[in-house]
């Protein structure tokens, strides 16, 4: 179990690490929402399911799968809210006019 | 005047997560004695989801379901609450809020009057604040006015 959580939680590292990187170099709005709004809600997710396991590690009493639950109803609530923003500020950035990063001479 | 910017994945989704902010919110005001949390708190959160739809339609929206004459009437119950437990026990000869010299009243003994009484009064306080956050946010939002929901 132990194993598996830390796995998860490795991934959801890894996942929030390629977000930031994504978020710092890609040229524009939309781009960096592309990465922030996909790579954040896996990161959290696989991190909140590892804490959600590794929290059963000393075994499952009523009180520790109470706790687990709760990581669960944060990381479906991410998994809706997260995509939902991200879209908002996308929509936002079109309806203000901001327009897409296209390479020199490209078409927008 | 900014347009009037309706999306349906938007308010899909606020609708589906608007009554669950609202139950935490209600259990942040319950469980405020026992862990992190409070009127004040979950106030906040109640009014983040009036906030919540009032960016997802528009102001009219919220208006409808929370009008003015509310927000006010609401702003002095909880005011009145709070001072009204206060005041109760003063009444009895303890000072203001101290909660214990309920008992005299309630059909309890002293430890879980002076829990309901402090449950009451996180009620009263997170009342008046949802009110007013509310009330604050739609008066920002609409410079005053209450209209659609967009400053021009």
């Amino acid at each position: 179990m132990s194993t598996v959580a830390i796995f998860l939680m490795i991934a959801g590292v890894f996942f929030f690490t390629t977000a930031t990187i994504g978020l710092l170099r890609f040229p524009d709005c939309y781009t960096r929402m592309h990465a922030a709004g996909k790579g954040d809600t896996l990161g959290a997710l696989l991190l909140l399911l590892g804490l959600a396991l590794y929290n059963l590690n000393d075994g499952f009493s009523l009180a520790a799968l109470l706790v687990s639950l709760k990581i669960l109803s944060i990381a479906v609530f991410i998994f809706v809210a997260n995509p939902t923003a991200s879209h908002a500020i996308a929509k936002a950035a079109i309806d203000a006019g901001v327009r897409p990063w296209t390479r020199k001479g490209g078409k927008p | 005047m900014i347009k009037r910017n309706e999306d349906i994945i938007i308010q899909t989704v606020t609708r589906l997560l608007t009554p669950f902010v609202q139950l935490f919110a209600l259990y942040v005001i319950a469980h405020g004695h026992y862990s992190p949390g409070g009127g004040f708190q979950g106030g906040c959160i109640l009014a983040a989801s009036f906030i919540l739809m009032a960016v997802a339609n528009d102001v009219a929206f919220v208006k409808r379901r929370l009008p003015e004459r509310l927000t006010t009437a609401l702003i002095s119950a909880g005011v009145l609450i709070y001072a009204g437990i206060g005041l109760a026990c003063l009444m009895l000869g303890a000072n203001f809020l101290d909660y214990g010299i309920l008992h005299r009243v309630l059909p309890v003994d002293a430890v879980k009057a002076r829990a309901l009484a402090t449950l009451g009064v996180e009620i009263g306080v997170g009342i008046t604040v949802m009110a007013v956050m509310v009330s604050i946010f739609l008066n920002l939002l609409s410079a005053g006015r209450h209209e659609e929901g967009a400053v021009e």
